[in-house]
């Protein structure tokens, strides 16, 4: 295949290097520094996308970012998909495959086309919720089918083979943008040899210098910005990121920088390399040289393909020595754009006519082109554009003065391509991602930065300078200044640069060429490309009394797209404007947000996913419960083993030889994860009573105790056994999951309203191994490798705690029970934990000692009717929802957290939820958790709902189901019948009970 | 994402170090029993949530742990200033009227 359009000599790509590449499904040939859209240019290649609503053939307007047509799915395999590639930034590699996004069942003969022009002038703004509303029940049906016409590109169904990087940084300024402006400022600020991050989204440093064929001191722009580049790498505190745009400004000068590292080299990232890394950057100054993208023209059927922005046509001849057509029109509001015309004339293909909207232009590009001998038609508009998959001709017509009407005949002319410029639009994204309001600047007919709070500079063409010497001029006092605010002496100067000035006339402020018919009636004038949103639309949306222009985006989806209205908003709000009879800075824009292109998940990601995404947190014991066949539960990122099935055991077998075992003889549980902290001081003992709802006044050195923590609230939130190993120093114990959020509660209440008290808290979770021995030979197994504590059921009782060696081991022993067996809890340092374990097994082999996990310890609590903080309680539920008032001390003098709470009216009426045991009617029957409870299973939907099961297990020791749950009113509701309603339509019965299924005395655990 | 400086490890550190812990200067009532049910619920659900200028309590989570206050106005995201527990903000709503 020929690349027609590709002119033998000029601009930056290597004619000695081919690339193939696969539009399509079809093979072209670009070039060694094409991106994929100057690429498909050349070879002639006009519609490269089917519109979104009205599926009309659209090719590439573009060179940039703001690209709305040529967005494209990217990706030779499954695994690298990639959605929404704009084709004007992504470069050329050999192998490149990539397709339209719309378009079915292709971009040149489209179904949804010919639907739409029979059914085209339906689609108004606002059909999508004038249409689909009703009935609201095909919703679904209609959002398949919106979804399917929407053409968003597709995310891979495979994993992404590649790897994504984050890296942080911190820099004294940070400059966005390599052209003039940019790369002038992060010389001066080198030179100061602050800490300069300087990024670029194209491929090379340079922005509009590179296709420019103007000179800075008497050399070409493209010379001189390769003597910056070269004298910004001899600086070693400098970063020069190319390929990297940045994407968010955010607050306190904080931007991500997302950073294409392979993307330009091959469908996948070569090997050992990453893919695209996000750099988050921490700024002393910021200086924004982000420049400014030209606005289109807005006239009838101005989206067919070949009708172009004026300085893409410049930049795709310049920079890719390709002339995307044979025969050209330039329409333009300003004198920049006749340059275009000039580039087009040097290529040796022919300028129809240049079209001036203004009565007389004047400037020196103007002059050039009269000289030259071109065509110059003024104070007149293409009116409309024709043809189908290309443009063939144009409707030229005289406008008045102020361009609201055609004053003339129209007159045809014959071409394949239109540039057209209605003037520049700074790029003030970034400037207003941290809620600076941007400024209109009536001469510059353009929004510049406004105000801000950040530091934050601004060179060039987002001030709406767009002379060269402007530009270097803004960029290097921005870059001094930076530098300087940052702490840097920048009072040595470099020699001004020399330009050549060239005077230009006013442009004419333009945004919706006339037609002569009334909008409403002209061929669509589209504004949002994307978005297939019209001049008419935005006009009707106005006229159904949509004024704030945030509701106007909306109504219309003008903006919304990919593109995110970089080319058309501006038009959009102006027509806008215009048809409410106010100004365009009273109308203002809608609000900038970041990302300012699309940014792949995979770089938001980076490092963060598989085994990295969360850290996990491991026991002691760990490697002996996996290779004793443990399976492993998540408890906050503990794993914890969840039951230990032998060969051919069901999960019920397990539990039920795991829950019988222990009672008959010996288990043992891993207990290391629940949370400990360390707390000491004088007043330690007076922190507990306040934030406990128990006294602890008393508690002995030596003793244990139960204690409920609630909120101000007077909910319960933890609880946990606390001991007194001195007078002055406790150890308590949190659930698992609450150990971070308890020890910054206790922290809170020190240091925020008791600083008075002499109390210190410290995390010590991770340094001890917690092994739980329960049941009635738990005493016989530790007296075998403990041979200097008493263990004499008299001597060391109950919620009593000994120091002593275990395995020659220094340990704490607890004698704590949450079985209700006789239990011992051992703690060693963390690093003995797996070895005490092991010698455990030795010696407990012969009392069949029997290794447990989470579930059966659920079960076994719940046989004691043992409640789990954050399963049995919900934050809804005080000590005496749960009958738990014997832990709730009223006489202590302080009002501990929760007292006052608990005594609120809504805390003391009658018929609460309570936290009651439920028996089935059929012992076998086990009620799913969640379920709820009714006392009529025959009244109609919806059914008075009194509580939900919170706990329901099966209960090998008991031969029968137990459940606790909630139930309005429970606790004097015993021996009462309530039904659980089931999803299948059964219906389970049970009857209230007292949570204490199993040794209601409690003597097991005091033999 | 905030910038924060830490008044005890006297410190510019990144947001993520640290937990909000909502406003600041709401404290515990000395003698909870003599509230009113009207009086406690203040206390414990009523917050300004202001536009603009806004005493918040936050804590170094993942640093030294230590609670402090910031003065931040809500709607640039701006501190004003940062200051320890039981000291006074110098900034305040009514220096600069909103």
């Amino acid at each position: 295949m020929t690349q027609k359009n590709r002119i033998q000599s000029g601009g930056r790509v290597d004619r000695a290097r081919a690339l193939s590449f696969k539009f399509n499904g079809k093979s072209y040939q670009g070039l060694q520094g094409d991106t994929v859209a100057s690429a498909l240019l050349a070879n002639g290649v006009n519609v490269v996308a089917r519109s979104f609503k009205y599926s009309r053939p659209r090719g590439i307007i573009s060179a940039g970012a703001e690209e709305p047509n040529a967005v494209l799915q990217m990706g030779a395999t499954e695994a690298t998909q990639v959605p929404n590639v704009r084709a004007t930034q992504q470069e050329l590699f050999d192998g490149l495959v990539c397709n339209s996004t719309n378009g079915w069942p292709n971009v040149d003969f489209d179904v949804m086309g010919i639907a739409a022009k029979v059914g085209g002038s339906m689609l108004t703004p606002g059909f999508y919720y004038k249409t689909f509303m009703y009935p609201q029940s095909m919703w679904s049906t209609y959002e398949k089918f919106i979804r399917k016409a929407a053409g968003l590109g597709r995310s891979p169904r495979e994993n992404d083979p590649d790897s994504y990087d984050h890296i942080h940084q911190h820099a004294d300024v940070v400059v966005v943008g390599a052209g003039p402006a940019g790369l002038s400022a992060a010389l001066s600020a080198a030179r100061s040899g602050a800490r300069v991050i300087i990024a670029d989204e194209q491929s090379e440093f340079g922005g509009s210098l590179l296709h420019s064929r103007e000179n800075i001191n008497g050399e070409p722009a493209a010379d001189w910005v390769q003597k910056a580049i070269a004298e910004l790498a001899t600086f070693p505190d400098v970063m020069m990121l190319p390929r990297s745009t940045v994407n968010g400004y955010h607050d306190h000068n904080f931007l991500t920088i997302h950073q294409r590292c392979a993307d330009h080299l091959s469908d996948k990232a070569p090997q050992g390399q990453i893919r695209q890394r996000l750099h988050r950057v921490r700024a002393k100054w910021v200086v924004l040289a982000t420049g400014a993208h030209e606005r289109p023209l807005v006239f009838a059927n101005n989206d067919v393909p070949g009708c172009m922005l004026a300085s893409a046509v410049s930049t795709y001849i310049n920079r890719y020595g390709v002339v995307p057509g044979k025969n050209l029109v330039l329409m333009t509001t300003n004198d920049h754009a006749y340059q275009t015309a000039l580039d087009w004339a040097d290529a040796g293909r022919k300028v129809v006519a240049i079209v001036d909207t203004r009565p007389n232009p004047e400037g020196d590009l103007v002059e050039d082109a009269k000289r030259r001998g071109l065509h110059i038609i003024t104070g007149s508009a293409v009116i409309e554009a024709h043809g189908g998959k290309r443009v063939n001709a144009v409707s030229v017509a005289s406008i008045n003065e102020n361009g609201e009407s055609v004053t003339g005949k129209i007159s045809r002319l014959q071409c394949d391509t239109l540039a057209s410029s209605g003037g520049w639009s700074p790029v003030v994204h970034l400037s207003c991602h941290t809620a600076s309001r941007p400024a209109w600047n009536d001469e510059a007919v353009g929004f510049v930065p406004g105000a801000t709070i950040q530091n934050q500079l601004t060179a060039g063409g987002i001030n709406a300078s767009y002379g060269l010497g402007d530009c270097l001029k803004e960029g290097t006092a921005a870059g001094n200044e930076a530098a300087m605010n940052a702490g840097y002496d920048v009072s040595a100067t470099a020699p001004e640069l020399k330009v050549e000035a060239i005077s230009e006339g006013a442009p004419m402020a333009l945004f919706h060429v006339p037609h002569s018919r009334p909008t409403s009636r002209a061929p669509k004038q589209f504004v949002d490309f994307q978005n297939d949103v019209t001049a008419a639309g935005i006009e009707l949306a106005t006229r159904e009394g949509f004024e704030s222009i945030e509701h106007v985006k909306r109504y219309t989806a003008m903006g919304f797209g990919t593109d995110q209205g970089k080319l058309g908003n501006i038009n959009g709000m102006a027509i806008a404007a215009k048809s409410m009879n106010k100004t365009i800075p009273e109308t203002g824009t809608t609000v900038y947000r970041p990302n300012y292109t699309p940014v792949s998940f995979g770089a938001i990601a980076g490092r963060h996913c598989k085994e990295l995404f969360d850290p996990k947190r491991f026991s002691a014991m760990h490697k002996w419960h996996s290779e004793n066949g443990a399976l492993f539960e998540d408890v906050g990122q503990w794993k914890r083993p969840w039951y230990y099935p032998k060969p051919g055991e069901s999960m019920q077998d397990t539990l039920d030889r795991e829950c019988k075992s222990t009672r008959e003889s010996v288990g043992i549980l891993d207990a290391s994860t629940l949370g400990k902290i360390d707390i000491q001081g004088k007043d330690a003992r007076e922190f507990l009573g306040r934030v406990y709802t128990n006294p602890w006044a008393k508690l002995a050195v030596g003793k244990c105790r139960y204690g409920l923590m609630c909120g101000e609230d007077g909910m319960v939130f933890d609880d946990g056994v606390t001991s007194c190993l001195a007078e002055n120093h406790f150890l308590m114990t949190t659930t698992t999951g609450g150990a971070a959020h308890v020890l910054e509660w206790l922290e809170i209440y020190h240091q925020t309203e008791w600083p008075e008290l002499e109390v210190f808290f410290n995390t010590v979770t991770d340094h001890w191994s917690t092994m739980t021995i329960s049941g009635p030979n738990s005493r016989k197994l530790l007296s075998e490798i403990c041979d200097d504590i008493d263990l004499d059921k008299d001597t060391f009782r109950f919620m009593d705690l000994r120091e002593g060696t275990v395995a020659d081991v220094p340990a704490r022993v607890y004698r704590i029970s949450f079985t209700g067996e006789l239990s011992y809890e051992i703690n060693v340092q963390a690093n003995y934990g797996l070895y005490v374990w092991e010698k455990l097994f030795e010696h407990g082999a012969k009392y069949n000692l029997t290794p447990y996990g989470t579930e059966t310890m659920h079960v076994l609590r719940a046989e004691k009717g043992f409640i789990i903080a954050g399963q049995d309680t919900d934050g809804s539920l005080h000590p005496y929802d749960l009958g738990m008032g014997w832990c709730v001390s009223v006489k202590k003098p302080f009002s501990f957290i929760g007292k006052r709470g608990m005594a609120r009216e809504d805390c003391v009426k009658p018929n609460r939820k309570q936290l009651v045991g439920l028996k089935t009617k059929d012992p076998l029957t086990v009620i799913p958790e969640g379920s709820q409870a009714v006392l009529d299973p025959t009244q109609p939907i919806p059914m008075t709902m009194l509580g939900h099961v919170t706990s329901s297990y099966y209960s090998a020791n008991l031969g029968h189901s137990i459940a606790m749950g909630l139930v309005r009113g429970g606790l004097d509701r015993m021996g009462e019948a309530v039904f659980y309603p089931q999803p299948d339509g059964s219906v389970i019965e049970a009857e209230i009970c007292s949570p204490v299924f199993l040794d209601p005395e409690g003597e097991r655990q005091n033999v | 994402m905030f910038h924060i400086y830490c008044p005890h490890c006297e410190d510019h550190r990144e947001e993520e170090e640290f937990h909000a812990s909502g406003e600041a200067h709401i404290p515990r009532p000395l003698d909870p029993q003599s509230c009113s049910d009207e009086e406690w619920g203040e206390y414990l659900y009523f917050r300004k949530n202001p536009r603009g200028l806004h005493h918040e309590l936050w804590v170094h989570a993942v640093g030294c742990r230590k609670f402090f206050n910031i003065t931040r106005d809500t709607v640039t995201y701006e501190i004003k200033e940062v200051y320890k527990v039981g000291e006074k903000p110098s900034v305040t709503s009514s220096e600069k009227n909103q």
